[in-house]
């Protein structure tokens, strides 16, 4: 197997984009991250798309077609195929790029997420995140993602004394993130006062809890590491991944208060890469709702079970802390279209290990890494980065 | 819900029929045809049976924001429930004040509408629990 | 031979409303509306509550109390005028629920308020004949009353089962009769949303003369009279109408008051003298005599001579009628309005 690099990334604004299409978006973001690696069209040899659900909310399946044709590809027929794993779609079709290259099936792959969620109105966009979930035996009783997460959240305040004003901190700090990125879908920095006293989502999460439904697209070009400085002065190394699922219903997993797809994924992407969590220097998690951005931080091992909540109520999160999380202000700031999420993640440790991120740099920064969830935990996808010497 | 799929499922959303692992005696909700626990060995030996309707609650929340077919039940208590049996299952607690609803609080089962395919369809009948009063 | 009750249920939602909140919205005095109906609340179901849940709940705490196997149950009939469909029956879906699918016969009733004591006189003729070893009747309603209407004071929710057998009864059935005209008093056309009733003329040419003819049909069948029962019950559509037709008839407070339940849920139209019935049940010893006259709209009286017998003792101790309707939840009128659909959404 050999080893795999980032040479070139590119995204569009996230927000709600009235005048923007699916297919502009994604073509957008392709196009820019393939100016970014400073390759040619012809020079593509496979495309991965993460798309949550084109099907529901554009009628539109088989969207890897629609991008490979909109991008100016269809001449070349590359071959091109979408990736779902509910919220973690676009990080699995990064693994799987990855795996292509790495294989030596391919040499050069883009890897594309995008999701345009505002088309339908906002409630139906909710019924459709909830389709992640257990459409026979949660869905239907009125389980919306939202309630599910809460159901996680009061099981861990429960048991570990998290408080809400804990679950408040880690929108306060992702905002004040996403305040300093231009791509984000909110650059306003919010205050505690107004996390708490924010309308009822589904108790004890408020609308300041909930990431919100956004229109984006991101993209990443990856090619075999030894060919990277062909293209790119600052080639990032995805050096390691792990993947791993757990049973689809909450009332199902082991501990409501842990994910253990996210324990078992972090566990084997560290194992691979030869690296521990004290080694991060900079990660991306997938803070769908305040608690996951708790949870996925003591199951990836950077602190203790139930220190989550204390934690980034200290600070020790934030920006230039010793572990900054989210300096892209996460799915809960920068925006989550799910299809995008994973591969925007990967921007973001891209920038900062390429020091490019401005205003939101980490100083130093060497080792980066990205978590995402499918589901309400059913999927989880860790990539560890490392700056190429 | 599509009708037959919503119809094939009535023995276990209106008698929370579930199954038994003859291999390891875990019992799972809804049926399953595997055990997860034991794998190829429980195959064929997994045993059907409707489970009493009494637990407990393990964790909830009241769901403010909900789909339009929830309109009218708005703000709702919906819990992970664990029944005496073992199994767990996700379910809205009902003739109850939200705020009376406790970790560890006695439910029991009962038959309710879930909801409805329109206002010309098929009405969709399932279990919600209420708190056990004595 | 004798077939007779061998166990029996009910069950009323938890929310109510009291005439003094209808009233106040309509403009109407409600006390005195309350006052002159003899009824303080009224039950009021739930949002996700219908007659098929009320059914359902009602023939569960029927089984409850007894062992019995369900698929023994050989015909369920289900009576009301407010089944959520027009064509596609209620009996199926309790059928199912209570494991009695697929060996039996099941059909819906409807007869205004006495649907439901024409399926027990269905199924004491399945079970005296031996076709069926057990029979469920079943009356439940969620009956509403137009707003502003005088109904809709009275009009409420509920339901009773009861399973109906020769073997071990709790109470034997020893004498069934019928009163039967076409007198249309109350009413109510195919998708109209609300019934329509005849003012006065529901009272002595409807009730009154189906009640009192009835019982004094049964009384006669019986070879009985009034002291001869230790409890009385009449259809209920309000606190007035059974307690002057008891009285009319020789029977006192004492033999009334257990079976009116109408003064603190209202009128449960099908369930009504079912639920009553089970009240009374609730309470009684071996060797009770129980006089029970249902009345439905249309019009006709079912009654019914009943006496408890020792194996009443034998049942399993489950929620009683008393304990439902002291779990009660009261509603203002606009929540009430709510949960009855009086509020046009969107889409509809």
């Amino acid at each position: 197997m050999r080893g795999v690099a980032i040479i070139g990334v590119g995204e569009t604004q996230f927000g709600e984009l009235w005048d923007r299409s699916f297919r502009e978006i994604g073509i957008e973001a392709g196009l820019k991250a393939i100016e970014d690696a400073r390759i040619r069209a012809e020079d593509i040899d496979a495309l991965y798309v993460g798309n949550m659900s084109g099907g529901k909310f554009i009628d539109q399946e088989h969207v890897s077609a629609v991008v490979a044709d909109y991008a100016g590809l269809s001449d070349s027929h590359i071959p091109t195929t979408r990736v779902e794993g509910g919220g973690a779609c676009g990080a699995l079709a990064l693994l799987q790029a990855y795996a292509a290259i790495a294989s030596g099936l391919h040499d050069i792959v883009v890897v594309g997420g995008a999701e345009k969620m505002t088309d339908v109105g906002d409630i139906q966009a909710a019924e459709i995140l909830t389709s992640t979930a257990d459409q026979e035996w949660e869905s239907i009783f009125g389980a919306t993602f939202p309630a599910l997460y809460a159901i996680m959240a009061r099981r861990h305040m429960y048991e570990y004394g998290t408080t809400r004003e804990q679950l408040a901190a880690v929108a306060v700090k992702n905002h004040r993130h996403g305040a300093l990125n231009p791509v984000a879908q909110y650059q306003k920095e919010i205050t505690l006062e107004q996390v708490l006293g924010a309308p009822m989502v589904a108790d004890p999460l408020g609308v300041f809890d909930c990431a919100p439904l956004s229109d984006g697209a991101a993209a990443i070009v990856l090619c075999a590491r030894e060919k990277a400085r062909k293209f790119c002065d600052t080639p990032i190394e995805l050096v390691a991944s792990g993947q791993a699922s757990d049973t689809i219903a909450l009332h199902d997993r082991r501990d409501m208060t842990t994910m253990d797809a996210t324990v078992v994924a972090g566990k084997r992407a560290f194992h691979k890469a030869n690296l521990v969590p004290d080694d991060v220097d900079v990660a991306e998690v997938h803070d769908n709702f305040t608690i996951s951005e708790i949870m996925a931080i003591e199951d990836l091992r950077f602190f203790k079970k139930g220190q989550g909540g204390p934690a980034t109520e200290k600070g020790e999160t934030a920006l230039n802390a010793k572990l900054s999380v989210n300096t892209s202000g996460g799915l809960k700031a920068r925006g989550q279209p799910v299809g995008a999420t994973g591969v925007a993640q990967a921007i973001e440790i891209v920038r900062q290990l390429r020091a490019e991120a401005g205003k939101r740099q980490v100083t130093g920064a060497e080792v980066g890494l990205t978590h995402t969830l499918g589901g309400t935990g059913a999927t989880a996808v860790v990539h560890i980065f490392r700056r190429m010497k | 819900m599509a009708t037959p799929r919503f119809w094939r499922e009535i023995p276990s959303r209106y008698n929370l029929l579930g199954t038994r692992c003859g291999s390891c005696g875990t019992i799972d909700f809804p049926p399953r045809s595997i055990c997860p626990q034991c794998g190829r060995k429980s195959l064929g030996k997994m045993t059907k049976l409707k489970l009493k309707g009494k637990g407990s609650v393990i964790s909830y929340t009241v769901v403010h924001e909900a789909p339009s077919q929830f309109d009218l039940m708005k703000p709702y208590v919906l819990a992970v429930v664990q029944l005496e049996e073992g199994a767990r299952l996700t379910t809205q607690i009902i003739d109850v004040e939200p705020g009376e609803v406790k970790i560890g609080m006695p439910v029991e089962v009962t038959f309710r509408r879930l909801g409805q395919e329109g206002e010309a369809g098929v009405i969709q009948y399932g279990y919600k629990f209420r708190p056990v009063r004595d | 031979m004798v077939t007779g009750i061998v166990s029996y249920g009910g069950y009323v939602p938890r929310y109510r409303i009291t005439p003094k909140d209808i009233g106040s919205v309509w403009g109407v005095d409600g006390e005195s509306m309350g006052r002159a109906l003899g009824v303080k609340s009224k039950s009021v179901p739930s949002p996700d509550e219908d007659t098929i849940t009320i059914s359902v709940e009602a023939a569960r705490e029927c089984l409850k109390k007894v062992d019995i196997d369900p698929k023994d149950i050989g015909a369920i009939y289900v009576g009301s005028e407010s089944h959520p469909y027009a064509v596609k029956p209620t009996a199926t879906v309790v059928a199912e629920a209570i494991g009695s699918a697929p060996n039996l016969t099941a059909a819906d009733f409807e007869f205004a308020c006495k649907a439901g004591t024409a399926a027990i006189q269905t199924c004491m003729g399945l079970t005296l004949s031996d076709m069926i070893k057990y029979g469920m009747a079943v009356g439940s309603d969620t009956s509403q009353g137009a707003p502003g209407d005088a109904l809709e004071f009275s009009a409420s929710a509920g339901g009773a089962a009861l399973l109906i057998g020769k073997k071990d009864p709790v109470a034997e059935i020893n004498h069934t009769v019928s009163y039967t005209t076409d007198t249309p008093d109350f009413w109510r056309r195919e998708g109209q949303q609300y019934p329509s009733h005849g003012g006065r003329f529901t009272g002595e040419p409807a009730y009154f003369k189906h009640v009192l003819s009835c019982a004094k049909l049964l009384f006669e069948k019986a070879g009985t009279k009034p002291e001869d029962y230790k409890f009385a019950v009449f259809h209920q559509p309000n606190g007035r109408f059974p307690m002057r037709s008891g009285k009319t008839l020789g029977f006192d407070e004492t033999q009334l008051d257990t079976g009116m339940l109408v003064t603190r849920i209202g009128n449960t139209y099908s369930g009504a003298v079912l639920l009553g019935l089970c009240s009374i049940l609730d309470k009684s010893s071996p060797g009770d005599r129980i006089f029970m006259v249902g009345y439905g709209s249309g019009a006709g009286s079912d009654g019914f001579d009943i006496t408890v017998t020792s194996n009443i003792k034998k049942l399993k101790r489950t929620r009683t009628i008393e304990d439902m309707i002291k779990n009660a939840k009261f509603l203002d009128y606009a929540t009430y309005a709510k949960f009855r659909g009086k509020i046009r959404m969107r889409g509809e």
